[in-house]
């Protein structure tokens, strides 16, 4: 079923007679599966609003991705939170979506300084699971009226409504960019050094670190700035290993978009996991992982990539954080669930949300538990 | 304004209520004698007042958690306090209620400089979160005006914001966890000093939800590294328009400030006479402040001149050393003090889209004419979140409604224009009734459900938020 208008798909939920698998772009398959009528929310397309001086973007949902980011360029803009494209990493076609992303809640490397997608959510539209279209927040950076259901539909995968629109702040897209490389071997060493830099005043905007390939901090800004930072970073750094800057433009993107896209996992078998720890607990984590790993967000964003049908989230034991099964065959998906397990007491007021949104159980049923 | 009738039933048994909370409380923690609960009637929306049954000051969460089941099992609603420097009356007591002060838990219980993060008890003020880390060179960055009295438990209750949150964000860009107590008295950690939620994102929507969901008693915030230097320049211009007009150009050429400060006549002219900050004869002025290394600023900050010099302006002062830059911000940040010198006000806290501003300001200073009290404008421009201080006499028999009639429409006038009530303060009792000009019944349903699921008697804050006619069938559960 494919929904052109949010008056259609408020019809279309109020109709539905079972369960509905909602459906932006379908990039992102994570979850465990859904059995039910496929909803679309393709048909709902366009930018609504754009003012940059206003720093403000209003797309609805099935907006392609790529279109808002062409139309924010063009106007020397950009969504700051780097929502990164899964596809390669999930072996996915389709177009990414608007509301597909703020339903993932997907933020990439620049998520340890610009914040994550909900932090650039503005407001949100949506139809709920009684059919009723709701709203909430708006298109303005400062809006404190009511509460915040805007972060509760970041990253709620469709299974509290669905989402018809999100307006975002945008920010400027930076004149330069550079990426200081360090040669450094080991989670440990990654790890101190990506703190270093982070606590530098020197506006890192990405911290990550690619086994074999380094640890990498980026910087952004006005092209004298750039310089000066990075020249300042590289000094800083020197003590924890051999340092290059990478200052070409295209080259610093290519990086980025490889951190992004977790790109060293591409094409290989296995299952993958995102594990959000504290940055300094990863060093003691990666060891157990027994697999491959790469760090993102000066080491508290891990991705792991483990043979078919392990549990992973057992195997690490307790964590000070969560790790989401975000890539696995059909089995482990059965077996093993998606979302870290909440203690009791969250457990219930998650419940108690879906229930109060979706009181027949049609959006995405079972999909986050 | 109404408050909703208090529970008679509850006030019959304030002795055995009251004798039940001292019995779960270290001694001295409960107040309930008339002449001292006095001091908890209001906050910093002292037009309202009204005495509550008793106060309760904790100094743990375990102790928070054994309050609130007692309130719990003898149903009596909780108002939540931090330190009571709400402005939209978010810890204005009911008669019957209990209030609850987490100003004694103020403890740091953690830094850590690597992983960027402190954990605060959530009775801590907002300064003394910087103050606990600026020696090793980093900052917390929400900056409320009220940052030297206002507690952490607050500003997580009303999503506070400050100056500089056009670059760092407002409270929940910056809060990483709690530690929650439920009505019913189960203590839950929420978030920590990861980013992102495993699941629902439940630490988004108490940030925000105005002590109605569960008591912070503790919190995890981000802590940044303090960037090398900051500047401000004062911009001056001959209306309001041209003003507005470049806040946009700023911002659009691509440079970040921390902050873009608006004044117009009224404010600066009362500033003037308070705090002698030196500042020009114009219909408005800009205080632009942009971060960096030296020649950083200076960069920055030369743009900025390219950019104001399109629009004529009065004049363009640069600061040259910290005293300069110091007295560039002398005049805004004494702005409330000065407007209270002279006059009783009332602070209004609408968001507006930036591109607005210049309609905004004209249309307030007609609807300013028609009521005949005036208005003083200062605000967050680079953000659109406008303070419009209406002056009135509070010894003037009526003025009062006046004013809150000029507010609720200069209020109405923000929405009109695609912003909202309140950017900053929280809807509180001063915005609770307006909730229908910006909410559909619907929406406002949805956000009812979540308090539902959080505290299904609605004994946390109450009579806030929502507008007592729409909240009166939960309530009365």
């Amino acid at each position: 079923m494919r929904v052109s208008s949010e008056e259609e798909l408020a019809e279309a939920v109020r109709g539905a007679a079972g369960p509905l698998v909602v459906r932006g772009g379908g990039t992102r398959p994570v979850g465990a599966s859904v059995a039910g009528e496929v909803l679309e929310t393709s048909g709902l397309d366009g930018i609504t609003l754009y003012e940059p001086g206003a720093l403000t973007v209003v797309a609805k949902a099935g907006t392609p991705l790529a279109a808002l980011e062409a139309a924010l360029a063009a106007e020397g803009q950009r969504l700051a939170f780097e929502p990164a494209d899964w596809r390669g990493l999930l072996g996915t076609e389709g177009e990414p979506t608007v509301g597909g992303m703020v339903a993932a809640n997907v933020s990439g490397p620049r998520r340890v300084q610009a914040g994550a997608c909900r932090d650039a959510l503005l407001g949100v539209r949506f139809v709920d699971g009684t059919g009723a279209v709701v709203k909430n927040g708006g298109r303005v950076m400062k809006n404190v009226t009511g509460y915040d259901l805007v972060k509760l539909m970041a990253g709620s995968w469709g299974t509290l409504g669905v989402l018809t629109e999100a307006a975002f702040k945008v920010l400027p897209a930076p004149e330069a960019a550079a990426t200081v490389v360090i040669g450094v071997e080991g989670a440990d060493a990654a790890v101190r050094v990506l703190s270093a830099a982070l606590g530098t005043p020197f506006d890192v905007t990405g911290a990550a670190f690619l086994p074999g390939e380094g640890a990498l901090v980026r910087i952004e800004g006005f092209a004298a700035s750039v310089a000066y930072r990075a020249e300042r970073l590289a000094a800083a750094l020197g003590a924890h290993g051999p340092v290059a800057v990478e200052r070409d433009a295209e080259r610093v993107a290519a990086l980025w978009r490889r951190v992004r896209e977790v790109a060293p996992f591409h094409g290989k078998a296995g299952e993958v996991w995102r594990i959000s720890v504290r940055p300094s607990d990863a060093p003691g984590l990666v060891v157990r992982i027994g697999g491959e790993w790469m760090l993102d967000w000066g080491g508290g964003l891990v991705w792991a990539l483990v043979s078919e049908g392990s549990d992973l989230r057992a195997a690490l034991g307790p964590l000070r954080g969560h790790a989401t099964l975000v890539r696995a065959a059909a089995a482990t998906r059965a077996r093993v669930a998606t979302f870290a397990p909440e203690p009791a007491a969250l457990a219930a007021i998650s419940a108690g949300l879906r229930a109060r949104f979706d009181p027949r159980g049609i959006l995405n049923p079972g999909l986050m538990g | 304004m109404d408050l909703p009738i208090a529970d008679r039933s509850v006030l019959e048994r304030k002795a055995e209520i009251v004798a039940r909370l001292r019995a779960a409380m270290a001694d001295g923690a409960v107040i309930d004698d008339p002449a001292e609960t006095r001091a908890y009637e209001c906050d910093a929306l002292a037009a309202y007042r009204c005495a509550p049954l008793a106060v309760v000051l904790p100094g743990s969460t375990a102790e928070v958690a054994a309050v609130l089941k007692v309130c719990h099992e003898e149903r009596v609603p909780v108002v939540p306090r931090g330190a009571g420097t709400s402005l939209a009356g978010g810890a204005l007591p009911t008669a019957d209620s209990v209030i609850l002060g987490v100003a004694r838990m103020n403890r740091v219980l953690d830094v850590d400089y690597d992983n960027r993060f402190i954990r605060v008890e959530a009775g801590r003020t907002n300064l003394s979160v910087t103050g606990a880390v600026e020696e090793e060179g980093f900052f917390y960055a929400p900056d409320p005006s009220s940052q030297l009295a206002c507690a952490i438990a607050g500003n997580i209750a009303m999503n506070s914001g400050g100056a500089h949150c056009l670059k760092y964000g407002v409270t929940t860009n910056n809060l990483m966890g709690v530690t929650l107590v439920t009505m019913e008295g189960t203590v839950v950690e929420i978030g920590g000093a990861h980013l992102d939620a495993g699941g629902y994102d439940l630490l988004g929507v108490i940030c925000g939800s105005e002590g109605q969901l569960g008591v912070v008693t503790e919190a995890v915030l981000r802590i940044l590294p303090k960037p090398e230097g900051a500047r401000p320049v004062l911009i001056a211009f001959g209306s309001n328009e041209v003003a507005g007009a470049c806040v946009a150009d700023i911002i659009k050429a691509g440079v970040l400030p921390v902050a873009i400060e608006f004044m117009d006549r009224p404010c600066i002219h009362a500033c003037e006479a308070f705090a002698h900050a030196g500042y020009p004869d114009c219909e408005a002025l800009l205080i632009v402040e942009v971060e960096g290394a030296e020649a950083e600023i200076d960069e920055q900050l030369g743009l900025i001149r390219q950019i104001a010099a399109r629009h004529d302006p009065v004049e363009f002062r640069e600061s040259r050393s910290a005293e300069e830059a110091q007295k560039i911000w002398l005049g805004r940040k004494s702005a409330f003090g000065a407007v209270g010198q002279i006059n009783d006000y009332m602070c209004l806290d609408g968001t507006i889209p930036v591109s607005a501003l210049p309609k905004v300001l004209k249309r307030i200073g007609e609807m300013s004419r028609d009521f005949g009290l005036d208005v003083a404008n200062v605000f967050h421009a680079g953000d659109g979140n406008m303070h419009p201080l209406i002056l009135y006499d509070a010894n003037k028999p009526g003025d009062l409604e006046t004013c809150e009639a000029l507010g609720a429409e200069i209020l109405k006038l923000c929405v009109e224009v695609g912003g909202c009530l309140t950017g900053e303060h929280g809807v509180g009792i001063e915005k609770r009734d307006l909730m229908e000009v910006q909410y559909s019944a619907a929406d406002m349903e949805a956000q009812m459900r979540v308090k539902d699921v959080f505290d299904p008697c609605w004994l946390l804050n109450p009579a806030k938020v929502f507008p007592l006619h729409m909240s009166a069938g939960r309530r009365a559960r």
